[in-house]
């Protein structure tokens, strides 16, 4: 009885996460798909605790330490989760996908270890399961320590760091890792499995660790939707273990919405899965800012409050310098301070703006601007004739001319956003250096453009106020 | 090969899954938008915490002397409910602000 009633919750479980994930895809009932999905998670958690019988009929123990674990675990997703500032929310959901991933490894070590103390039987080490656990290990690991890279880097605690060949080092690491898996699973009776064992889990982390470290800059949102597409199939591998088909789908499933939006990410970017991993963005093999510059011209706030004030339709750009600046709130103030004065403003989003897939949307949002005021790029670029001034706060790659114009350069083929088909263009940075990419940028020396320096969220500040006194 | 034709014979229930899932999470995701696309991250994330059953399942048969199983599952667990929990938050955190405004 109490196992078909599991059986129940689980169907039930995989449901909500499908309609979940499908309620996600339109503003208006994606909060509801979240809970939808998270009460379905809660019924299928306290199912499993009670209702799930071993093999043999018997229930499962430790209570206290599995509570104990969920309470501390609860406590603490929830203290991060509600302290972390939406500017940090790249690097949070980063650090949460790599501790599911170490829970995935955990699982496939605490197995593994129960075969070895058992002697490998054969009727339970067989090859599928065997092929499991190294799965388990192996994408488990590699989303953890990958995720840590990426949650240092997007923090600003690690630096992109790459070296010669290192690519040929990570593809060496990643088949030996493979290759020791076979190995292990050939010689299980040798002796040194579980030294062996150990290793497998060594290389493994190192594998992430190098296989994150060179990618950067507006890679960055590529890479943070693939890791969370492995943790996904790393939670498969459990769900296959225990043949456990709610884990099994919920996992499939993040594994291939995951891997969708790695896609779509690299598409936004017109360039290759490969390209992405292997590029190393600005990693200075490529020509890079090495010919000669004309002169730009720099604004006063006064003059860019005067072209912002009488224009018909203002369009704002922003990018990781708004973030970082935490800028948004005084963003939305400029917004409606400009609406009351009858001007149209609306913002155009780069589907790579910023260091996480959407990350303008939800930083926007937090500052209560209507999302319907955020078009997407190829709306954006088909208005952009029609706009008096665009204000560019803190974005440069995405609208980098040299992604339509230059061959050699590292972002050549990214569409980008057309910001030089407006009228005027006002570029807020905090000085003329190039941006994450490390790339120059030919937006900055066209005769429409102005330059208009300074930390975003003073700049925006002082034009509030030069506003107010016009 | 012999062991492979078992093997996806014994396993056959979960390859029907693995290819049904896959096709309906690429259809799924393929029409969200823009805008969504850093909560539905946030939310698969926590979607692939449901590995924590996995971890509830190691501790619940580890032997009450098996001190490997029962810390390493305990942290397991935590890291999982970490993944869970903190996952379906700040998805719920960043939706909430995501508001139409007249």
């Amino acid at each position: 009885m109490g196992e078909s009633i599991l059986s129940i919750i689980y169907i039930i479980g995989a449901v909500t996460f499908i309609m979940g994930l499908k309620m996600m895809s339109n503003p208006a009932s994606a909060r509801r798909g979240n809970i939808v999905a998270g009460i379905g998670m809660l019924a299928a958690i306290l199912g499993t605790i009670f209702l799930f019988r071993n093999s043999d009929g018997s229930p499962l123990k430790n209570h206290i330490w599995i509570f104990g674990g969920i309470a501390t675990g609860t406590v603490i997703g929830v203290l991060a989760a509600k302290r972390i500032k939406m500017t940090a929310m790249p690097e949070m959901v980063s650090l949460f996908n790599g501790l599911g991933g170490a829970s995935a490894t955990l699982i496939s070590v605490v197995e593994f270890t129960h075969l070895a103390e058992l002697g490998f039987p054969p009727d339970q080490a067989t090859p599928g399961i065997l092929a499991i656990l190294f799965s388990g290990v192996i994408l488990g690991n590699i989303t953890f320590s990958g995720s840590l890279i990426a949650w240092g880097k997007l923090s600003g605690k690690v630096k992109d760091f790459s070296f010669k060949g290192q690519h040929i080092i990570n593809i060496i690491l990643l088949l030996t890792s493979i290759g020791l898996s076979v190995y292990i699973g050939a010689n299980l009776y040798s002796g040194d499995t579980m030294l062996l064992f150990y290793g497998l889990f060594f290389l493994t982390i190192v594998y992430g660790v190098f296989f994150v470290m060179p990618i950067g800059g507006a890679d960055m949102p590529v890479v943070i939707s693939l890791l969370n597409s492995l943790s996904g199939l790393s939670a498969a591998c459990g769900g296959f273990l225990y043949d456990n088909k709610v884990v099994f789908t919920g996992g499939i499933l993040v594994g291939a919405a995951g891997t969708i939006l790695t896609v779509l990410m690299c598409k936004a970017m017109n360039r290759s899965l490969t390209n992405v991993l292997i590029g190393s963005f600005g990693g200075g093999s490529t020509a890079v800012g090495s010919k000669q510059q004309g002169s730009y011209k720099e604004i006063t706030l006064n003059d860019s409050a005067v072209v912002m004030s009488f224009a018909n339709k203002v369009m704002i750009v922003p990018g990781y310098g708004l973030a970082v600046a935490q800028a948004q709130h005084t963003c939305h103030e400029l917004q409606k301070m400009l609406e009351a004065k009858g001007v149209e403003v609306k913002y155009a989003i780069h589907p790579v703006a910023g260091r996480m897939p959407g990350h303008m949307n939800v930083l926007l949002a937090e500052a209560d601007v209507s999302y319907d005021k955020l078009i997407e790029m190829e709306q954006a670029n088909e208005e952009f004739p029609s706009v008096d001034v665009v204000l560019i706060l803190g974005a440069n790659d995405v609208v980098n001319p040299a992604a339509k114009t230059d061959p050699s350069s590292p972002i050549y083929g990214m569409p980008i956003l057309d910001v030089g088909l407006s009228k005027n263009v006002i570029v807020n940075k905090r000085s003329m250096k190039p941006g994450y990419a490390g790339i120059e940028n030919d937006l900055f020396f066209q005769p429409k453009t102005s330059m208009l320096f300074g930390d975003a969220k003073k700049v925006l500040q002082d034009l509030i106020s030069e506003i107010k006194n016009l | 090969m012999e062991i492979v034709l078992n093997w996806i014979h014994a396993n056959e229930q979960m390859i029907y899954i693995l290819v049904l899932v896959i096709f309906l999470g690429f259809v799924v995701i393929a029409r969200v938008p823009a805008v969504l696309h850093t909560p539905l991250m946030s939310h698969a994330n926590a979607i692939s915490g449901v590995v924590i059953m996995g971890a509830i399942i190691v501790m619940g048969r580890a032997a009450n002397n098996n001190y490997v199983a029962l810390i390493l599952g305990f942290m397991a667990v935590v890291l999982g409910t970490i993944n869970v929990v903190g996952g379906f938050v700040v998805t719920d955190r960043m939706l909430e602000m995501f508001k139409k405004k007249k």
